[in-house]
């Protein structure tokens, strides 16, 4: 293998002959019960010495075909399991779910709406990431402190969402045309507390993590994803975009009101692991400045749009593909219609999964240490994965 | 970007023998979508994804799609004129929809930031030749996805590196996407003596076994 060619002499000639460690290939199964897999996933890893050759990933074992059950319900009734495939993003499945039945039926969304969505979406983005980055540090051997100060912010963020919607992870909050219900203004105010109180939050990790030295041996040139086969095998969301690719659907497709927020887009430069995490760290800076701006401008005015239906909804026959960046990538959702109030079709495109495609190109030739943080680096949620 | 027509001219400039059909939505969206043929499925994703000007690098979400056979009748009113009078008559009649698969692509362009087209494919019915070309020698981002299809809808994707079963157990034997699919009575191989499981499965075995 071309991987191989670079590598210095295999170091097998220093054990005896002979014998079962005599430079044999070992299979292993890592996964699903395992701690390093974020969930119930696993890894068909064949090893030569400590290095990764074959990897292929199985999926499956939260899989309860959540496409059939939306395909038997209204399309109101499966607002609560989109909840379910990603849940540490809820706010985002139900917006790239309203979204793509907006489309279908051609609704319109209220201004305030649109801004609460944006504020709601950001946050999630928050809280991914600084939990991301909390389970990568876990992954690399800092066992229990990064990740509880992570989750000491995310708890922030929940108590909002509770506040807001009465469930900590599973909202339900989106409606098509609107949302369930309005934000307060003592919560606004309370948002902005949080908002400017998040910089502080990350200035420190960083200073916790950007120079460490184990970070920077463990993650730099570990895990290089190249530009080409990114593109190729459709990579989207941050890990796109630590490859140096710029795209990002809230600037290509300004879906909702993201044409009248001031943001950059962080960009990779070399594809490896310290780019994926560098990049989150920048993303969360730009998603607390649009906080800010959303923060400053949003409007007074109905939070839903009154010509929308929730009972008896029946769009016009047809098809509509829907899609948002999500914190883990594009999320979209391909529906049918056939006139009925179910969906002919329900289809959910999900970032994580497709992301995984590349993970044995990534971990070939790697230690099998290195192949638990890129797997990490992918950040998937198996509910999202298996559907 | 082109306008599908367009691009249906230019691929049939360079290939005569190719077919290709537009499909239309009715729906607000608007997101009509190109019907091509089997045989020149692979040289037309080739031709998008390499053209210049199209340039769709990228395949967002693939997807397939249950079409049984559906036979709608519809009554139409029709003008006959019977022993010399004119008379409106009312008549019955019956459109069918063949069966088939279909495989739906969204592609988009990251470097011209431009998109979505949607490819469609249809196998010629859905047993025995439920087979379609694979498009992952064209967009690796296909590979995942299109195992999905042919493990949750029996789809057959010829050409693909890997074709094996991907969310459901290797075992399993039905496709569950299906419009048809009937659910197993219990999940366990002997049906296990719950009253409703068991009741299931009584009606079940009184019908010859069948759903």
């Amino acid at each position: 293998m071309s991987v191989f060619a670079e590598m210095p002499p295999k170091n097998y000639e220093l054990l005896p002959k002979g014998g079962d460690a005599d430079g044999e290939l070992l299979e292993i199964s890592m996964g699903p019960h395992h701690p390093s897999t974020h969930g119930v996933f696993r890894m068909d890893v064949v090893l030569d010495g400590e290095r990764v050759v074959k990897l292929k990933p199985v999926f499956g074992y939260l899989h309860r075909n959540h496409e059939k059950i939306a395909e038997g319900t209204t399309y109101l009734g499966s607002m609560p399991y989109t909840d379910r495939l990603d849940y540490f993003c809820s706010m985002t499945n139900n917006w790239a779910y309203a979204l793509s039945v907006e489309k279908l039926a051609g609704l319109q969304v209220p201004e305030r709406a649109e801004y609460i969505r944006v504020i709601v979406a950001e946050l999630t983005r928050l809280q991914n990431h600084t939990c991301l980055i909390g389970f990568f540090v876990q992954d690399m051997g800092a066992l229990g402190t990064p990740l509880m100060y992570a989750f000491r912010e995310r708890e922030k963020i929940l108590d909002l969402f509770e506040e807001l919607t009465g469930a900590r992870m599973m909202y339900n909050y989106m409606r098509f045309g609107g949302l369930r219900c309005d934000v307060t203004a003592d919560w606004l105010a309370r948002l902005a507390a949080l908002v400017e109180g998040y910089d502080k939050f990350l200035d420190e990790f960083e200073l916790l993590f950007n120079e460490n030295e184990i970070l920077l041996a463990r993650t730099q040139g570990v895990g290089i994803l190249s530009k080409e086969l990114a593109i190729n095998a459709s990579i989207t969301g941050p890990m796109l975009r630590a490859c140096g690719v710029n795209y990002d659907i809230r600037k290509v497709d300004k879906y909702g009101i993201y044409d009248r927020f001031d943001f950059k887009i962080p960009l990779g430069e070399h594809g490896d692991l310290y780019d994926r995490f560098m990049i989150r760290v920048l993303e969360m800076r730009e998603s607390i400045k649009i906080l800010r701006q959303a923060l400053r401008d949003i409007p007074a005015g109905p939070f839903m749009d009154p010509k929308a239906k929730l009972r008896g909804f029946r769009p016009k026959a047809g098809e509509a593909y829907g899609r948002i960046e999500a914190a883990k990538g594009e999320l979209g959702f391909y529906l049918i219609s056939d006139g009925s109030p179910n969906p002919y079709r329900y289809r959910v495109r999900p970032p994580s999964f497709i992301n995984l495609t590349i993970l044995e190109d990534m971990c070939l030739g790697q230690h099998i240490s290195d192949a638990v943080i890129i797997l990490g680096s992918v950040d998937i949620v198996l509910g999202e994965v298996d559907r | 970007m082109e306008t599908l027509e367009q691009i249906k001219a230019r691929v049939e400039a360079l290939w005569p023998n190719a077919r290709l059909e537009l499909i239309a939505n009715e729906s607000p969206s608007g997101q009509r979508s190109l019907l091509v043929d089997n045989a020149s499925a692979l040289r037309i994703a080739e031709f998008l994804r390499d053209d210049p000007e199209l340039h769709f690098d990228y395949c967002s979400n693939v997807t397939g799609v249950d079409w049984p056979e559906l036979v709608t009748q519809t009554k139409v009113k029709k003008k006959t004129v019977v022993d010399g009078v004119e008379k409106e008559v009312e008549e019955t009649v019956e459109t069918r929809r063949p069966e088939y698969l279909e495989v739906v692509y969204h592609l988009y362009s990251i470097a011209k930031k431009h998109g979505p087209v949607i490819l469609r494919m249809r196998t010629e019915n859905r047993a025995d030749k439920a087979n379609v070309p694979s498009l992952t020698p064209i967009w690796r981002g296909c590979e995942f996805q299109e195992r999905e299809a042919f493990d949750l809808y029996g789809i057959v994707f010829d050409g693909h590196p890997d074709l094996r079963r991907i969310l459901m157990w290797d075992e399993f034997k039905d496709f569950p996407m299906r419009r048809d699919y009937v659910e197993p009575d219990d999940y366990e191989y002997e049906p296990t003596p719950h009253d409703e499981v068991m009741e299931k499965a009584k009606a079940h075995a009184a019908q010859g076994g069948k759903p």
